[in-house]
C-alpha cells in the first residue's frame, strides 16, 4: 500500500513503509517549463521538512526542491542527470528526484491529499 | 497577493496572444506573452529551425525631424549616425554625460526622407524619449509614434515566407530598411533582429498589427515565440540585454561594445563621456564583458559571482542560463581585464559550489545574417 501527499510547494511525496519517495507535481512541471537541468541530494544527507532537498531548473529560471517531511535522503533518480526532460515527460512517475527515510510518520500526515491539494491550485 | 497590482499597458496582439494560449507576465509595463503552448524550448529550437514570429510592440518607436537630425542625435551617441546610408539601420548607444550606457537602440535612415526612425527598449522609451528631446532641444523634434506596432519575423525561413506576403522583400540585405507593403499593411521592414538568425523587424500601424500577425502565423512554417525564447536566443547570440548586460555605470568600452562607434567619432572625441571613453580606448578599461561557457550542465544565473582559480572573486554574470541550441549552460558578465582572455579558467560561484568556466568568444551560436556580397 503506498499512499501520495502534496505540500504547497508542489512536491509530491509516496510512502511506502517507512521510505518516502519525492517530486514534483504535473502542476509545478507545467509552470516551471522545460526543464534542462536538476540537481540532487547524495544518499545520506540528513534533510528537515521543508529544507531545501534539490533543485530543478528550466531555460528561464532555477527553483528548489524542498524536503516534504524530514528524514535522510536514501537515493537519488539519477536518470535525470542526462535526461532531465523526464521530469516534464512524467513528473508523477518517472521523474521523481530522491527518495528518503522518514524520521516522524506524522509530519506525512499533515500534507495534503491529493483532493486538497488539487483545491490548493485551483486557488492559485 | 498584492493589493499594489501594477496596471499594465497591452500591445495591439493583446487577443491574439490570450488567444493562441501566450502565457502573459508582466514586462516593462506591458502584459506580454513569456512563452505559448508548445514551450520555451520549442520556441527556441524552432527560431533557429524555421521562422518564429515575436509581438516586440512594447519597444519604443518615434521619428526624429530636424534641419541636421543626424548631426543633432550624435550629440547623444558615439555612432556615425551622419554616416549612415540611405535605406540603412545601425546599432547604436545612448550615452549619459559621463559616458554610462543610458540604453542601445537603432537608427533608420529611409530612402529620401528626412526624418530618421528610431526604436529603443521598451523598458527605457519614457526615459530614452525625455532625454533625447531635452538634449536636442532647439536642433530637432522627437515625435514618438506609440500608436506602432513591432514584429519581428526571425529564423532561416523568415525570407522565404516573408516574401509571400511582401513581394521582393528577399533581395533585402543585412541592416538594410525600407518601407514596402506587408499583408497589404504599410510597413517599415528592416532586415535586423535579436536572435542571431536572418530576419526582419516589421513596423506597422497598430490597427493592421492583427491583420499582420495571423497573416504570418497562417503559414506553416511559423510559430509565435514568446519573450523566454526571445532572451535564450539573444543570448547565444550574444547580444546585450539593457539592465542586465549593460547600465549607465558601464561604458562603451566596458561593454566590449566599441564597433558600435562610430570611426569618426573615435577620432574626433566629440561624443558624450569623450574623456572617460577616450581613456579607456586607449588604456583599456579595468572590467570587460566577456561570455562564459561553465562546464557540465548547471547553468550559472544573473548575479552569480565570477571567482578566480583562488577564490577571489574578479566579476560578476549579467545573464546566464541554458542554451537550447548549444544544449549547455552559457553565461555573459564581467571580469577584471586580466581574466577577460578568451580561454581564461575561472570559477562560477553556484549554490555556494564553485563550478569551473571558460571565457569564450561571443556569439555562442554562430550568427546567419544575410550579409551583403561584397
Amino acid at each position: 500500500m503506498s499512499e501520495v501527499r502534496f505540500t504547497d510547494q508542489h512536491e509530491w511525496v509516496r510512502l511506502e513503509g517507512d521510505e518516502a519517495t519525492v517530486g514534483i507535481t504535473r502542476h509545478a512541471a507545467e509552470q516551471l517549463g522545460d526543464v534542462v537541468f536538476v540537481e540532487l541530494p547524495q544518499a545520506g544527507r540528513k534533510v528537515g521538512a521543508g529544507g531545501e532537498a534539490a533543485v530543478v531548473e528550466s531555460v528561464k529560471a532555477a527553483s528548489e526542491v524542498y524536503a516534504p517531511v524530514g528524514g535522510e535522503v536514501t537515493a537519488a533518480n539519477s536518470a535525470l542527470e542526462a535526461e532531465p526532460a523526464k521530469v516534464n515527460e512524467d513528473p508523477e512517475g518517472a521523474g521523481w528526484f530522491f527518495k528518503m527515510k522518514l524520521s516522524d510518520k506524522a509530519e506525512f500526515a499533515k500534507l495534503m491529499d491529493a483532493a486538497a491539494y488539487q483545491e490548493f491550485v485551483k486557488g492559485l | 497577493m498584492t493589493d499594489t497590482t501594477e496596471i499594465l499597458k497591452v500591445t495591439p496582439l493583446n487577443a491574439l496572444h490570450l488567444e493562441l494560449g501566450g502565457k502573459m507576465v508582466p514586462f516593462a509595463g506591458y502584459a506580454m506573452p513569456v512563452q505559448y503552448p508548445a514551450g520555451v524550448l520549442k520556441e527556441h529550437l524552432h527560431t533557429r529551425e524555421k521562422a518564429g514570429l515575436f509581438d516586440v510592440s512594447h519597444m519604443g518607436q518615434a521619428f526624429l525631424s530636424g534641419a541636421d537630425p543626424a548631426r543633432a542625435l550624435e550629440r547623444v551617441t558615439p555612432a556615425d549616425i551622419q554616416g549612415i546610408p540611405e535605406g540603412m539601420q545601425r546599432y547604436g548607444l545612448l550615452l549619459s554625460d559621463e559616458g554610462g550606457i543610458k540604453d542601445d537602440f537603432m537608427t533608420t535612415r529611409l530612402a529620401a526622407e528626412a526624418a530618421l526612425y528610431l526604436v529603443v527598449n521598451a523598458a527605457m522609451k519614457d526615459a530614452d524619449f525625455a532625454y533625447i528631446a531635452e538634449k536636442l532641444k532647439g536642433e530637432a523634434q522627437l515625435a514618438p509614434a506609440p500608436d506602432r506596432a513591432l514584429l519581428a519575423l526571425q529564423g532561416p525561413l523568415a525570407a522565404e515566407v516573408l516574401e509571400r506576403h511582401s513581394p521582393g522583400i528577399s533581395q533585402m540585405t543585412f541592416m538594410q530598411a525600407k518601407r514596402v507593403t506587408v499583408a497589404g499593411a504599410p510597413a517599415i521592414v528592416s532586415r535586423t533582429g535579436y536572435t542571431g538568425e536572418d530576419g526582419f523587424e516589421i513596423s506597422i500601424e497598430g490597427k493592421d498589427a492583427e491583420k499582420v500577425a495571423r497573416a504570418l502565423l497562417k503559414e506553416a512554417e511559423v510559430l509565435p515565440i514568446g519573450l523566454g525564447a526571445r532572451d535564450s536566443l539573444r543570448l547565444e547570440a550574444g547580444l546585450c540585454l539593457y539592465g542586465h548586460d549593460m547600465d549607465d555605470s558601464i561604458d562603451p568600452v566596458e561593454a566590449n561594445l566599441v564597433w558600435s562607434m562610430g570611426k569618426r567619432r573615435k577620432e574626433a572625441g566629440d561624443y558624450p563621456g569623450a574623456a572617460r571613453i577616450g581613456k579607456h580606448l586607449q588604456d583599456g578599461a579595468a572590467k570587460k564583458r566577456v561570455g562564459l561557457r561553465p562546464e557540465g550542465r548547471a547553468p550559472a544565473r544573473e548575479g552569480t559571482e565570477i571567482a578566480d582559480k583562488t577564490g577571489r572573486v574578479v566579476g560578476r554574470v549579467t545573464s546566464g542560463g541554458f542554451g537550447p541550441s548549444l544544449n549547455a549552460p552559457l553565461a555573459m558578465g564581467y571580469v577584471e581585464k586580466d581574466f577577460a582572455a578568451t580561454g581564461t579558467k575561472l570559477d562560477l560561484i553556484v549554490r555556494g559550489k564553485a563550478l569551473g568556466a571558460e571565457v569564450v568568444a561571443m556569439p555562442f551560436v554562430p550568427n546567419r545574417y544575410k550579409r551583403a556580397k561584397k
